[in-house]
């Protein structure tokens, strides 16, 4: 039976974790390798990788990390941030990425999704969209959530998978740090509608909302960074947990 | 040396560094001689059967392969253990390598429950069906990693383990005499996938 997945995400700025706090014990606490193998170690399912900077030097120490980390953890890797062009897909896919996040990219450029899976197959392409409610409607945005898209997120995600998108991460933007759950709701709208995995993201605060979240069939993976970086919630404990709860769990 | 079959299908960064990590003299090569000369050979490869089958003859090493395959141990991994296979029914009939008895068909068309999605794709345990030495240093039902739409039918007693995903028991490592197969990707499979490859590096 096929378990479902936990995901950390790091957010990489400048070669450091953005949010690596509490991480006693290991050498350097902000280190995205240190950071990657401990991760490794507790029993994380796959890493999310997300360039957060801006800089080209910032660029290049992102995929000298990128190769480091897959030279050394052999699990499967993400990458996002900032992949806009099928360049951008090569570029970290040769640095050890197994799949590629495309998020804003896909706005600017919905080409790019059908493009990408052609080349690289579709179980390599994922489709990040962060959404929110607006009016009464899943409404898709842009620019890390700043930018109301006008266009209606499960159409787009429908279209994604059509493209050929493999995988979608939801990010909801309702419930994104607020520590109160995931937003099943709107992820049980999207798995009326898509066939491919589903990664949740947004809203974990505790264990429970993991063991919550995986009672929603639809979904294979819950994704989360601040509760994993701050060791809220460790992840060999998570797992433990949800093992216990029934949930299909690679421990 | 362990010679990595470079027939330009799907990225073989983690696969060499897995190799290396494990302290395994590596090559990743085209060259019909390195495959010779190699120890142990690995046949990888993502994408489509087909085409696959395609890029592979193009580049001259198939009946390299099927030579060296009777004297030394050979490894395909994910659409590298399709090929060996008899032939695959990925967007129409693809002759493989013969290596192993067997068929290649979709997991759509044979999977009953229809709401199971397709890509086969994440972790699930291995169920050893036969012991063998590649086994040496996997525990029966651990987890591997997965990312297939198709898979091995019809192995008769080649099959060494399984992995059930709803009605069906997806071929997920294969031995026929030299050759062994793993449908998921050891390389991708932690610890565990790890200590299968050392137990090839090791045979």
């Amino acid at each position: 039976m096929l378990a479902r997945r936990i995901i950390p995400c790091l957010d990489v700025r400048d070669g450091r974790v953005v949010k690596g706090t509490n991480f006693q014990g290991l050498r350097d606490m902000a280190d995205p390798v240190d950071m990657a193998k401990f991760y490794n170690e507790s029993g994380a399912d796959e890493l999310v990788f997300y360039d957060i900077t801006a800089s080209a030097e910032g660029r290049s120490l992102f995929t000298d990390i990128l190769r480091r980390v897959a030279g050394e953890i052999f699990i499967p890797l993400t990458v996002g941030g900032g992949i806009r062009t099928l360049d951008d897909f090569d570029r970290v896919l040769k640095c050890g990425a197994d799949k590629v996040s495309v998020n804003s990219g896909a706005i600017a450029d919905p080409g790019i999704i059908a493009a990408a899976a052609r080349k690289y197959g579709d179980q390599c392409v994922v489709l990040s969209m962060d959404v929110k409610r607006v009016d009464g409607q899943f409404r898709l945005f842009a620019k890390g959530g700043r930018e109301d898209t006008g266009i209606d997120a499960m159409e787009w995600a429908v279209k994604g998978v059509e493209d050929g998108a493999g995988e979608i991460v939801l990010n909801s933007i309702d419930t994104d740090g607020v520590k109160q759950g995931f937003d099943l709701e709107m992820l049980d709208a999207l798995a009326s509608r898509v066939d491919v995995p589903i990664v949740a993201s947004g809203g974990a605060g505790s264990m429970e909302h993991f063991a919550e979240l995986f009672t929603h069939r639809g979904v294979d993976a819950g994704l989360a960074a601040s509760i994993f970086h701050t060791r809220q919630v460790e992840i060999s404990a998570l797992k433990a947990y949800l093992k216990k709860m029934g949930v299909p769990m690679r421990v | 040396m362990i010679a990595i079959v470079d027939y330009g299908v799907g990225n073989l960064f983690s696969l060499s560094s897995s190799l290396r990590a494990l302290g395994a003299e590596t090559e990743v090569t085209r060259d019909a001689g390195r495959l010779r000369s190699a120890d142990k050979i690995i046949l990888p490869g993502v994408g489509a059967f087909g085409d696959a089958r395609e890029k592979l003859d193009g580049t001259g090493l198939t009946p390299v392969l099927r030579e060296e395959a009777a004297r030394k141990p050979l490894l395909g991994i994910c659409l590298g253990m399709q090929l060996l296979f008899d032939r695959g029914f990925e967007y129409g009939e693809h002759p493989g390598l013969g290596l192993v008895p067997g068929q290649v068909v979709g997991l759509r068309e044979d999977l009953e429950d229809k709401t199971l999605k397709v890509p086969h794709m994440g972790w699930n345990s291995l169920e050893i069906a036969r012991d063998d030495p590649l086994f040496k240093y996997f525990r029966d039902s651990e987890y591997v990693y997965y990312v297939h739409s198709f898979y091995a039918r019809d192995c008769g007693n080649s099959t060494l383990g399984v992995s059930r995903y709803g009605n069906i028991a997806v071929t997920g490592a294969v031995r026929n005499g030299n050759v062994w197969g793993t449908q998921f990707h050891p390389e991708k499979s932690g610890d565990a996938g790890l200590r299968l490859l050392r137990a090839f590096a090791e045979l």
